[in-house]
């Protein structure tokens, strides 16, 4: 084997004088950093496995222990960056596709912190949430054009299934196998408590919480993992994956490492074995394929639950998601190219898709140029980061947002973007029991309740500024936004007018 | 600058009276109430409607154009022509007011669609002559129609909404119906076709407040082929109206019941049946709900309306005395025309009051 020529990325820096070689990092690090001698009475690291996780920080009773970047230099080179360089001795090494976690990290625009909102003054009041009704709640689901009456004043219309969401924000895909069964719990739990839907992702649905069946959305992607009739009619909704912002374009991944007895019984797939989804559903080649898998959901529970169509934003979103409207969708998902991921090739990741501001804004505008904009609801997925996030999503369109990694970081996920070493020290992204245990599902659960509710104060303090008294009056609201150090094409996709304008 | 090239927003007063057994009155009532809330506009925009003042030409839609010059009016002449069977034009009368200065051409034509039009069309006349009033204002840059309705009429202008009254000579008007409308725009346009009321065959708005709501609104309406050209909240609102009750023909109820929503925790209290049928209006149509302080008067065929917004950010009285019914944005305004009404109301907010005239009943 040839020298290991990958430079660390991370020093642990110990303060030996605040060190009392209790070995709590020791026992706490699944990677295996910190290491006890026994001989010298000291604790040493090896910083070539730190992912920079913090467990160890936070875990240390004397406050001993830092986590700081690599100082190591490669020559100044504005091309051929540290980053670059190991990447090819990772690669040249092993062979390998580069693997990767979490969403895109490179620094592409973030059009949320370059769109301003608006606020009353004098000539509308604006209205105070504490004082005043403040509504949050909204309807994800197929609307009819119009509503008919018979002669006796009764509605004649069927309206089609829809999901009541107290605030339009619901916890996006994330797969048993690929997150914990604790943090599945506590996703589940929170779901039911504030009146809004967790998502199973593409790992089924474990036998323990069909009980909160009304909150959740079943996912069916293109390994059909874990799906059966049961399944099927135990969700409030029915999600079909087609594609999923960290990588558009291929189809998910869960190590083999990951797939012990339970999600081996609940994915219906042997234990050990690499979950790896087809990139495209086998049954779906083009838009009739996918219609026939929606009706075909439908028939299989009754015509009771909406179905969603979830896809990557690219390049051709729009015409896509009208397809999809017309496909008979009840709602479709579109998550941008900083969305998380247990496990996505590096390059993929980095490189394919488009930012979800820009994707929303089209597909917005485009079912609107065809008149169909009610009969879909639009979710917005792809890293919403805090509440003004889901204001100006829902301004450019979004009936509602989904939120995945701001759900991890509220359980305690530190960002180390090492999900698939299936060594989460926090007790989420991992199957090993020992860590899973540290993640009490009691504790994840107050916690996700405690960040939604938070945000939804903040949505209505927003509003109530803008002078709206209803989310509904937001969606779409364009005119509430002005965007700030953005081009005229990029303020022309977008659908909103400069700050100053 | 003006309206359709910026959104200006605006403060106003408005007052309205209905006569509910059809009983004709002129213009001077009207005139004098609103001109009683002078503090309530600035000069920019005053306006008014009367409902049965063409008895004579009852069935012919009246259209009530602006024009900047008379290029402009021979070439929207002509596309009239094409479009109409003309019974007659002319001029509106106005008299010499020394506040009200730079006049458009104000005409007025009673037409009725030709019919091997509408027919080629496969719509019937009122979305037939919509539809031209709408390409009229969308593309006939100095013509502006603004009153298109059937035996009623919009008169408005730059200047305080007394001396348009007195301008137009509305005491020679007699209706059943009156509306009128005193604006506080918040920059200066002074361009006519921006005054109160607006507008779109036989209904007209006049309206107090500014709606938060404007672009969602705007966006939801403009998927059904109408063109907010203007920018305006009165324009946003109309089209609304005219979306749910003639295109989409709810009963006028539901569609006050879309426009200012129940609050989700009112439609809960509902017996079943109820709330089941306020939460399907609420769930379609949620991007109709008008947000942001407004009071409105909707002037109709079969009556007239008063509306405020959820929480009532908007002052809105009304009044009853013998047959009349009496609104206006301040109780004074109704007491300067009828000293001592019978009751006095204010309705809550989202309440809508609906005054029907009884012949129509």
């Amino acid at each position: 084997m040839s020298l290991n020529l990958v430079s660390e990325r991370f020093e642990v820096l110990r303060d030996q004088n605040k060190c009392i070689q209790c070995q709590v990092c020791v026992k706490q690090c699944s990677n295996e950093v910190h290491i006890y001698d026994k001989e010298d009475n000291v604790v040493l690291s090896d910083n070539s496995k730190c992912v920079c996780c913090h467990r160890c920080v936070a875990m240390c009773p004397t406050k001993a222990i830092k986590i700081i970047k690599n100082r190591l230099e490669f020559k100044e080179n504005a091309n051929w960056t540290g980053e670059a360089i190991d990447e090819i001795y990772k690669q040249a090494q092993t062979g390998g596709m580069l693997l990767s976690s979490m969403g895109n990290p490179k620094p592409f625009p973030i059009y949320w912190d370059k769109i301003l909102l608006n606020a009353s003054q004098v000539t509308n009041p604006s209205i105070d949430p504490l004082r005043e009704p403040m509504e949050t709640k909204v309807m994800i689901g197929r609307k009819p054009d119009k509503i008919e009456y018979d002669k006796n004043g009764n509605i004649t219309t069927k309206i089609p299934p829809q999901i009541e969401l107290n605030m339009p924000i619901m916890f996006s895909a994330m797969s048993y196998g690929s997150i914990s069964k604790n943090a599945h719990e506590a996703l589940a739990r929170a779901a039911e408590k504030l009146g809004i839907l967790y998502n199973t992702g593409e790992g089924g649905l474990h036998k323990d919480f069909y009980k909160y069946g009304k909150n959740t959305t079943v996912q069916v992607a293109s390994g059909r993992f874990g799906v059966h009739l049961d399944y099927l009619n135990a969700g409030a909704a029915i999600e079909i994956k087609i594609g999923q912002g960290a990588k558009p374009g291929i189809g998910g991944h869960l190590p083999g490492i990951k797939v012990g007895p339970d999600v081996s019984a609940t994915r219906m797939i042997p234990e050990g074995s690499d979950a790896i989804s087809p990139a495209p559903h086998h049954d779906i080649y083009s838009i009739e394929d996918l219609r026939q898998l929606i009706l075909s959901l439908k028939e299989s529970t009754n015509y009771t639950k909406p179905v969603f169509v979830k896809i990557a934003a690219v390049h051709n979103v729009s015409a896509i998601a009208s397809g999809i409207a017309r496909a008979g969708a009840d709602a479709i998902v579109i998550d941008g190219f900083r969305g998380g991921t247990g496990a996505a090739p590096t390059r993929v990741r980095d490189n394919v898709g488009i930012p979800i501001e820009l994707a929303l804004a089209c597909v917005d505008q485009r079912l609107r140029d065809e008149g169909i904009r009610n009969h879909i609801s639009v979710i917005c997925a792809g890293s919403i980061r805090n509440s003004a996030d889901i204001v100006k999503a829902i301004a450019l369109g979004a009936d509602a947002v989904y939120i995945a990694s701001a759900a991890l970081i509220a359980m305690g996920c530190h960002m180390c973007q090492s999900c698939s070493t299936g060594k989460c020290n926090w007790g989420i992204a991992t199957q090993n029991p020992e860590l899973v245990k540290r993640l009490n599902p009691d504790i994840a659960y107050e916690r996700l309740i405690n960040l939604l509710t938070a945000w939804n104060n903040e949505i209505k303090e927003m509003l109530g500024g803008m002078g709206i008294n209803a989310i509904d009056s937001l969606r779409g609201n364009r005119l509430m936004l002005r965007g700030i150090g953005l081009n005229s094409k990029e303020l022309e996709i977008l659908g909103i007018k400069h700050a100053g304008e | 600058m003006k309206e359709g090239q910026v959104r200006i927003p605006a403060g106003c007063a408005i007052s309205g009276i209905i006569d509910k057994k059809g009983n004709r009155f002129n213009g001077t009532d009207i005139v004098k109430s609103i001109a009683l809330m002078h503090e309530r506009s600035n000069g920019l925009g005053g306006g008014f409607a009367g409902y049965g003042i063409y008895p004579q030409y009852k069935d012919f839609f009246a259209l009530h154009i602006f024009y900047d010059n008379n290029q402009i009016k021979a070439k929207t002449e002509e596309f009239l022509n094409e479009h109409f069977e003309i019974e007659s034009a002319g001029n509106i009368p106005t008299r010499k007011v020394p506040s009200i200065k730079d006049k458009p051409l104000i005409w007025r034509y009673f037409v009725l669609p030709r019919i091997y039009k509408v027919r080629n069309l496969n719509m019937d006349e009122d979305e037939f002559t919509a539809r031209c009033v709408i390409r009229i204002n969308k593309e006939f840059g100095g013509a502006y129609v603004f009153s298109s309705g059937k035996n009623m009429g919009a008169f408005k202008g730059v200047g305080y909404p007394e001396d348009i009254g007195d301008f137009y000579m509305l005491e020679n008007y007699e209706g059943y119906i009156w509306t009128a409308h005193g604006r506080f725009p918040t920059n200066t346009p002074g361009w006519w076709g921006g005054a109160h009321p607006f507008t779109m065959l036989d209904w007209s708005i006049v309206h107090n407040g500014e709606i938060s709501s404007y672009d969602a609104n705007r966006r939801f309406v403009e998927m059904y082929g109408y063109n907010c050209s203007l920018q305006t909240d009165t324009e946003v609102i109309t089209y609304l109206l005219d979306l749910l009750v003639r295109k989409h023909k709810l009963p006028m109820e539901k569609a006050l019941q879309v426009l200012v929503a129940p609050f989700w925790k009112d439609i809960e209290n509902e017996n079943s049946k109820k709330a089941k049928e306020l939460k399907a209006l609420r769930t379609v149509y949620s991007s109709a709900l008008i947000n942001g302080p407004f009071s409105i008067l909707i002037g109709y065929e079969d009556g007239l309306i008063a509306l405020n917004d959820r929480i009532k950010l908007r002052s809105m009285v009304s009044a009853t005395k013998g047959s009349k019914v009496y609104f206006a944005s301040e109780e004074s305004a109704i007491r300067v025309i009828c000293p001592e009404p019978e009751n006095i109301y204010h309705p809550k907010g989202g309440e809508p009051v609906i005054v029907k005239l009884e012949a129509k009943q």
